[in-house]
């Protein structure tokens, strides 16, 4: 038990402990910061693999992103301090169970099942390889996905203003 | 000689026509349609007497006798090695001879028809339909084998069924034509069964073929009469069967009911269908199936026989009391056909025992004459009058005085007045029945005494006896259009009678002479003239005497006068017996049983959806779960039982 | 306590999975089930991450669909958020209860 794993399981209760806090808290406004904090342990744990650059990505699209976007349609739809409704205790019940059930299968079935765990040199993962590599036509490149990637963020940022353009009042 | 494709044209240029008016007709067409209805089958007419003369004068006989060949002919079905359905062209004497007067009496009818149906609404219609009649009664007559002539049969059924029909906003015409189409259908199933039998025991639907494998001692006809059924043959069967389509379309008793009632047409149709074409297409098939019927089933032409003289008699009978002149000239053709079915039945193969086929023959061409002239002149007396029936009308032999000649020609033509062409055959008719079946012959004779008295009948209260109708204005007969028809079919009853047709038509193709034996015709003209002056002393002025004599046989009178209620005899059957015993069950059970499952099926189905339809709430958060258990049901499914 | 590995990340991996799934079930407000779907895309990272750092290292496969995915996650983020506004202007609620019209 040396340090390094020590750190790994911080993160890992981090991320867990924020999750569930994250979906049931009663305060939406604490639920996404407790979402913050999850996505951040989840960065640490990229940074615990040693890949600094999904690390960094996590933490600039998701915490500095996508958190901070939640974060503003709550300002704008939600009446500060408000608690959240309480959902049936029924309908609670059964998701746990639900749930339960099928996380003991997928960990029975992740259990059952030996890894082989490969001998190969691990290579190295820093950013100009990323780069490199992304932007390569040949056969162990991804310009292809890229390039549809990019073609449907375009996409989703026309649609995201489409869907949210204020229908004029028709005054004509 | 290469005919193929010139008599191909004969049937095709009515069908082009039928097309092109069909189509075109009514939009742009509506003042020529009927000329060029008329050049179309003048066109017709000139070919059909083209190959006439071609097959009897210049191809001419081979070892003494006419052939059969067939110069055109297309496999159009193949259902197994030899037996197919082909499309083809059969030339022999009496194909040759119907191409003829279909063609000739149909040009008649479209000339006729010129001046009868001017103004008419549907006058392309009915051009066009006239069209499509022409075309299947030729291709029928033409037909190589057995399977062609059925369809053309029913061609001919349509087409007779439109024609029926085609005043369709009247309601009597409307029954008469669904009537007419019922009741040869039925029988025509009996026909189409015949053919199965028949090119099942002779494994082949070719003519030809058929005959030769059934007529001559083999394999093919030893087999075809091994088989039996309820003490009959195969081929007794087949034939028997056949016969029954025959005699539907011909309207032999007791398959008649249709004829009558199919009046309702117009009567230029009438001449041409239900007098001098279609209605001797039964006449025409058994004799082209003649060799099969006398040879191989002699039995079956006895029956043909013997119901030919009960449709002859039972028919002049009803026809001596009818009212309405287009019945009457529907009786009478019943009966004529009658005269031809007999006259095959009492005919045997070859030689001069063929002569009742010849004279069947010869009696279905001047029938087609002078009935199609009778039928056209009665055209041009109701086109005067407006009126169908005998006590409207009288007194007119001054008003229209070629109708009148014609008429008369006619009638004695039909009488059998020597030298009109219905002695000639009606002679040679009376002359083979002697020889084969006295009993047909005495019955046949009487019919004929019948025949002259109920035509004379006709005549003199249609232009003698007293004036009815009070001619105000002065009309016209008709004009020229609807003239010349009637003289050149009375030029044709008149003369008809000297084509010496033994020498073209008879059984084996070969020559037959026809003798005349002046002792034997004696009492048979005697008879027609005693027909005639009967007829003459009741009607020729207006008198009291036929109604004494109605009320003195009253009841035979009110029997024949009523058809002897088979028509009543056939509804009591259909709706008191096949509708209650057969109709009603069948009907209970469709309501109940199978309409009872449909509806049970789509209530069940209702109830059901009803309560699965709340499945679909709207709810995402449900179907999420929905997704997760069935996700998670389904790997537990293939991950632990079927692995 | 043993010595982190594949197992350990994937059990992590799971576990933020099935957290994720219940509070989609449970949440009633849509902003908070699109937290939770974030939660699940997480997972699904973690998942990629951990098998090519554990099983195909000489590899860099896992990690550029961690990429991708991020950035589609960074779309329907958007997209969603926008959806909700909407529903919020026109119900004037985001309660996933309140948007029910599509049903039978």
């Amino acid at each position: 038990m040396n340090g390094s794993d020590i750190i790994f399981y911080l993160l890992a209760a981090l991320t867990l402990v924020c999750a569930v806090l994250s979906v049931s808290t009663r305060q939406i406004f604490r639920a996404a910061i407790y979402l913050l904090f999850t996505l951040i342990g989840i960065a640490g744990i990229y940074f615990w693999l040693d890949y600094q650059f999904i690390a960094a990505v996590q933490i600039v699209v998701y915490v500095g992103g996508i958190v901070v976007l939640i974060i503003f349609s709550i300002f704008l739809t939600q009446q500060a301090g408000e608690k959240l409704p309480k959902q049936k205790i029924g309908r609670k019940i059964f998701s746990a169970l639900a749930v339960f059930c099928g996380f003991g299968l997928t960990m029975l079935q992740v259990y059952q099942h030996d890894f082989i765990e490969t001998e190969n040199e691990a290579i190295t993962t820093n950013v100009a390889d990323i780069g490199r590599k992304m932007l390569s036509t040949n056969a162990e490149g991804y310009a292809l996905p890229f390039e549809v990637v990019s073609m449907l963020l375009l996409a989703a940022m026309i649609g995201c203003i489409v869907i949210a353009l204020k229908s004029k009042p028709e005054t004509k | 000689m290469n005919l193929g494709l010139q008599i191909a044209l004969i049937p095709l240029l009515p069908l082009a026509g039928f097309v092109l008016l069909g189509l075109f007709g009514r939009k742009y067409l509506k003042k020529s349609s009927g000329i060029i209805g008329t050049i179309l089958l003048l066109a017709s007419t000139v070919l059909a007497l083209y190959t006439a003369y071609e097959y009897f004068f210049v191809y001419g006989k081979v070892a003494g006798a006419y052939q059969k060949f067939v110069p055109l002919s297309y496999t159009w079905l193949e259902f197994s090695k030899g037996v197919s359905i082909d499309m083809g062209i059969l030339l022999d004497p009496i194909s040759v001879m119907m191409l003829v007067v279909v063609t000739f009496v149909s040009l008649m009818v479209h000339i006729y028809s010129l001046g009868y149906m001017k103004g008419e609404e549907r006058f392309p219609t009915y051009y066009s339909f006239l069209g499509l009649f022409t075309f299947s009664m030729l291709g029928l007559v033409i037909s190589s084998n057995l399977f062609q002539i059925y369809i053309f049969w029913e061609l001919v059924g349509v087409s007779s069924f439109l024609l029926i029909g085609y005043y369709y906003n009247k309601p009597s015409a409307v029954a008469a034509c669904k009537k007419a189409f019922i009741v040869t259908r039925f029988a025509d199933l009996g026909f189409l069964i015949g053919i199965l039998i028949l090119s099942y025991s002779s494994g082949t639907l070719d003519f030809n073929t058929l005959i030769s494998t059934l007529t001559s001692s083999g394999t093919g006809q030893a087999k075809a009469v091994a088989s039996t059924f309820l003490g009959a043959s195969a081929v007794t069967w087949g034939a028997a069967l056949v016969f029954i389509g025959g005699a539907g379309k011909s309207a032999m008793f007791p398959l008649h009911i249709w004829l009558p009632d199919a009046m309702e047409g117009p009567t230029p149709v009438s001449a041409l269908i239900h007098a001098a074409t279609m209605v001797v297409a039964g006449v025409f098939l058994v004799a082209r199936l003649f060799p099969v019927f006398s040879i191989t089933t002699p039995g079956v032409l006895e029956i043909v026989g013997w119901v030919g003289a009960i449709s002859a008699i039972i028919a002049a009978i009803i026809a001596c009391t009818q009212t309405d002149i287009k019945r009457v000239l529907a009786y009478s053709t019943m009966s004529q056909i009658g005269f031809m079915m007999f006259a095959l039945g009492v005919s045997k193969y070859g030689g001069e025992a063929g002569l009742g086929y010849t004279a069947s023959m010869f009696h279905l061409f001047t029938h087609a004459m002078f009935k199609a002239l009778l039928f056209l002149g009665a055209g041009a007396v109701i086109h005067y009058i407006h009126s169908n029936e005998m006590k409207d009308m009288g007194g007119l032999r001054k008003y229209l005085p070629i109708t009148h000649i014609t008429f008369l020609i006619a009638c004695l033509a039909i009488a059998g007045v020597p030298p009109f062409a219905g002695f000639f055959s009606k002679e040679e008719i009376l002359l083979a029945a002697y020889h084969n079946n006295p009993a047909i012959y005495w019955i046949a004779l009487f019919t004929s005494g019948l025949t002259a008295f109920y035509m004379f009948r006709l005549y003199f209260s249609i232009f003698w006896n007293k004036e009815h109708h009070p001619h105000g204005e002065k009309q016209s007969e008709g004009g020229f259009s609807m003239m010349i028809p009637l003289i050149l079919l009375a030029i044709g009853a008149a003369a008809a009678g000297f084509i010496p047709f033994g020498k073209y038509v008879s059984t084996d193709g070969t020559v037959l002479e026809s003798h005349f034996d002046l002792q034997f015709s004696a009492l048979p003209v005697a008879v027609g003239l005693a027909g005639i002056f009967i007829a003459m002393w009741l009607y020729r002025k207006e008198s009291e005497r036929p109604g004494k004599l109605t009320a003195s046989i009253y009841s035979i009178y009110k029997t024949a006068y009523n058809k002897f209620y088979i028509d009543e005899i056939y509804t009591f059957i259909t709706k008191k017996i096949i509708f209650n015993l057969i109709g009603k069950p069948a009907a209970w059970f469709d309501k109940n049983v199978v309409d009872g499952l449909v509806n049970l099926t789509g209530k069940a189905t209702a109830e059901v959806s009803e309560d699965i339809k709340k499945v679909q709430s709207g709810k995402v958060q449900q179907y999420a779960i929905y997704f997760l258990v069935g996700v998670i049901g389904l790997a537990v499914l293939f991950i632990y039982i079927w692995k | 306590m043993m010595q982190p590995g594949l197992y350990h990340l994937l059990f992590i991996s799971a576990a933020l999975f099935f957290i994720g799934i219940y509070g989609f079930f449970t949440r009633r407000n849509l902003i908070t089930m699109l937290m939770s779907i974030e939660l699940i895309l997480n997972s699904v990272n973690l998942n990629f991450i951990a098998f090519n750092k554990y099983l195909w290292p000489h590899k860099m496969d896992g990690l550029f669909f961690t990429v991708f995915i991020i950035a589609i996650a960074a779309a329907e983020a958007a997209v969603a958020i926008a959806i909700i506004i909407n529903l919020y202007r026109s119900h004037n609620s985001i309660d996933v209860e309140n948007a029910e019209e599509l049903k039978y």
